[in-house]
């Protein structure tokens, strides 16, 4: 609630200035939440609308707001949170710098083993968490390297990449049920249809730039859903498609835990071969292009550059990581409905490419955890009940949270969590570093 | 023939509604050059105000004349809305002012995802219905049939009619409305020649959600009923309108609600009405793709 007095935060160094501000604040939340907390509408039982009056929550929630402006004012110029590079030396900070891509995957390698130990210590079984975290996290952060192409390296703003997701998701689902193809030769097809699809709403939309690039994306994305919907003989509709097999090898994964655990790895080496694809594709030509093109267009077209190659093959290459994603999707859910491919799941991708830093890949995967991790993780706070209340419920709130995270992530660091981008080729000596090392 | 007009005033009506919601909308993009995607929730945050705020004058207060209660409703819903799209822009927009191009769009996408849960937590995930009001009708004979204008039909569109007046005084003849227009040219010079570009475009934000707020009276008067995901569909079709008028232009949001309006109306009356929104979302693209900047919109120079 750092609303008012911004500007005045040097003369709030006094106290009496402080409390001033922060009764401002206070004001200004109660003003915010005149009618629509303090008044509660419910039906009564003739299916009336009453209203209930809240008073005692909108006091509460004044008083919050008054006594973290004071103590945002009065403490948050004197303590600072010590930095990272403050702690450490350059030479361990570059060390770490080099290893930390390494430790993550290790950890993302022992994961089930963890979630094992974990259920064994008396925790939430593995199934939940490798599923709900693991399995989970994981398809966020393919998604986000799709996205990431077409976003972070090309600059194309795209708001519906949950288009893809949802042509590699159905394409996927009806190949298997109605012509029996295995999953695996469904697989790379969900992705070639999705890329096919990039192309087809590439295509028209290369004339038009930034913002409105960005609602016709968006309207693309609508468009699918609304088709998911209406086109009830193949899609089914709201209700979706069910049943669609799990993958096997040779009849393979047979329990809950091992097809899991199958499962878990087999998106793993996905969201691997996406991220390998991706850096050995900037060290390319067409990668080259799409950094260029991002940085400037014109100056891109004048050094001869085909932008209209550049941004289909982006579009495309993007779309084919969200086909893939949505196949898996679809495999590992064994249910599809058009429910799973509304607008927010556009505006989760790109956030995680943003909020990412972006054209950073170890970004999205950070940011995938932070963001689906953190809102997940909202879920399991049932002890909260036992503080505010049994109908107290924290799920309610995960939303709420997530989106306010948003806001509060970016506004904290506009960049990206990994804001420094290393350029993929440089003038002089140190051009001549290992393209194929893991990028930040 | 009467068929066409009545589809034709319920096309206007609904059209009226979206224009108002546009106006916002192209507006902060003209102004800062941001895609205010909270400004969808705002509207349905503002029609849940105007809701509580009619059911708090009717049952609790018991003000009996329907006027009365809705003018009342009118100006201190436009107040509350505003008080939260200033809020907004504080907290959300300008710390990331002068930032690269898609910051202040992912915070707006955070708003607009707090917006409509934080409704939800505080105002329960039912819909909110109330009895119609407003139900009068006039029937005009049209050719061999009749069509009927509904008493809240004329309301929506005279209001809207009275608003754009307003409006359009307030940008063309004001000095509020030069600074916005300056700061809309060029910010940088307008904040040299003294303008206060911040106090502006704070006032730009609150000048969108009072028309918001009116689109969001009419709209709960309209349907009779809010529910918080209401912000999302109207919101992105608003959007839709000021693109295809030519995003930044006021008259083009006006034009490209009521086009939006009539397309869909149209669509479900003659067609199909599950595709309604496919329609209007596909001729946005066809405009697009012929007129990259919509039908008002000035073209973009490029310089290099």
């Amino acid at each position: 609630m750092g609303a008012a007095g911004d500007a005045r935060a040097g003369s709030g160094a006094t106290f009496l200035g402080a409390l001033k501000d922060a009764a401002l604040v206070a004001l200004i939340t109660l003003g915010l939440s005149f009618p629509i907390v303090a008044l509660k509408t419910e039906q009564d039982l003739q299916t009336r609308l009453i209203l209930v009056e809240r008073w005692g929550l909108v006091a509460t929630l004044c008083a919050i707001a008054f006594a973290l402006r004071l103590a945002w004012l009065l403490l948050g110029t004197h303590v600072r949170l010590p930095r990272a590079a403050s702690l450490l030396d350059a030479s361990s900070m570059a060390k770490l710098r080099l290893l930390a891509p390494w430790i993550g995957l290790l950890f993302v390698l022992a994961f089930p083993l963890i979630a094992l130990g974990i259920a064994a210590a008396g925790g939430p079984g593995p199934l939940k968490l490798i599923d709900n975290y693991g399995i989970q996290i994981l398809i966020y952060v393919l998604l986000g390297l799709g996205l990431n192409i077409v976003v972070g390296l090309a600059g194309l703003l795209d708001l519906g990449f949950v288009a893809f997701y949802a042509v590699g998701a159905y394409s996927s689902a009806l190949l298997t049920k109605t012509f029996g193809l295995s999953f695996w030769i469904v697989l790379p097809l969900a992705g070639i249809l999705a890329s096919f699809w990039g192309l087809m709403i590439g295509l028209p939309v290369l004339r038009l730039r930034g913002d409105y690039l960005a609602i016709v994306t968006l309207a693309f994305a609508e468009i699918v859903r609304l088709v998911l919907i209406n086109w009830v003989p193949v899609t089914g509709g709201y209700a979706g498609i069910s049943g669609i097999p799990k993958p096997t090898i040779l009849g393979f994964p047979q329990t809950p835990l091992t097809r899991l655990l199958f499962m878990y790895y087999f998106i793993l080496a996905l969201v691997l071969i996406a991220n390998w694809v991706t850096t050995r594709l900037r060290a390319l030509p067409i990668g080259r292009a799409w950094e260029a093109m991002r940085e400037d267009e014109i100056a891109c077209r004048s050094l001869g550059i085909n932008t209209v190659m550049t941004k289909l093959t982006a579009f495309s290459t993007g779309a084919f990581f969200g086909g893939i994603a949505g196949a898996f999707f679809a495999a590992r859910q064994g249910f599809i409905s058009p429910e799973s491919f509304v607008f927010m799941e556009s505006a989760v991708i790109l956030a995680i490419v943003v909020l990412g830093g972006l054209g950073s890949q170890i970004g999205v995967a950070i940011a995938a955890v932070v963001m689906i991790g953190g809102t997940e993780l909202l879920r399991e706070l049932g002890f909260l009940k036992a503080v505010f209340g049994a109908d107290f419920d924290p799920a309610q709130y995960r939303m709420l949270l997530f989106g306010l995270a948003m806001v509060v992530l970016m506004v904290w660091r506009p960049r990206g969590l990994i804001a420094r981008r290393v350029p993929s080729i440089l003038l002089g000596a140190s051009s001549r570093a290992a393209p194929g090392a893991p990028r930040g | 023939m009467d068929y066409f007009v009545q589809q034709l005033i319920n096309g206007l009506t609904l059209g009226s509604i979206y224009g108002l919601i546009a106006i916002g909308y192209t507006m902060v993009y003209g102004i800062i050059g941001m895609i205010n995607f909270a400004h969808g929730d705002v509207f349905m945050l503002s029609a849940f105000i105007a809701l509580i705020l009619f059911l708090l004058l009717t049952q609790i207060f018991g003000v009996l004349s329907l006027g009365v209660a809705l003018i009342i409703v009118l100006i201190l819903g436009m107040a509350l809305t505003s008080l939260w799209n200033w809020m907004i822009e504080r907290v959300a927009y300008r710390p990331l002012r002068g930032s690269f191009r898609l910051a202040p769009l992912i915070s707006a996408i955070g708003m607009s995802i707090f917006l409509s849960n934080f409704v939800q937590v505080v105002q329960g995930p039912n819909n909110k219905a109330i009895e119609p009001m407003l139900t009068n009708v006039l029937v005009i004979p049209v050719g061999t049939g009749s069509v009927t204008l509904a008493e809240k039909q004329l309301v929506i569109m005279a209001t809207t009619a009275v608003l754009l007046l307003v409006l359009w005084y307030v940008v063309q003849k004001t000095p509020f409305g030069r600074a916005q227009r300056a700061t809309e040219q060029d910010r940088k010079m307008a904040s040299l020649l003294g303008v206060d570009v911040d106090r502006t475009i704070s006032l730009t934000f609150v000048m969108g959600a009072a028309l918001a707020s009116v689109a969001g009276l009419l709209w709960m008067m309209y349907y009779g009923v809010v529910s918080f995901s209401d912000g999302f569909v109207p919101g992105v079709k608003a959007f839709t309108a000021a693109v295809l008028g030519g995003i930044g232009s006021l008259p083009g949001a006006v034009l490209g609600g009521l086009l939006i309006g009539l397309i869909e109306t149209f669509w479900s009356a003659y067609f199909s009405i599950d595709y309604k929104d496919v329609a209007a979302f596909s001729i946005l693209a066809v405009v697009l793709i012929f007129l990259p900047s919509g039908l008002l919109g000035r073209p973009d120079v490029e310089k290099v």
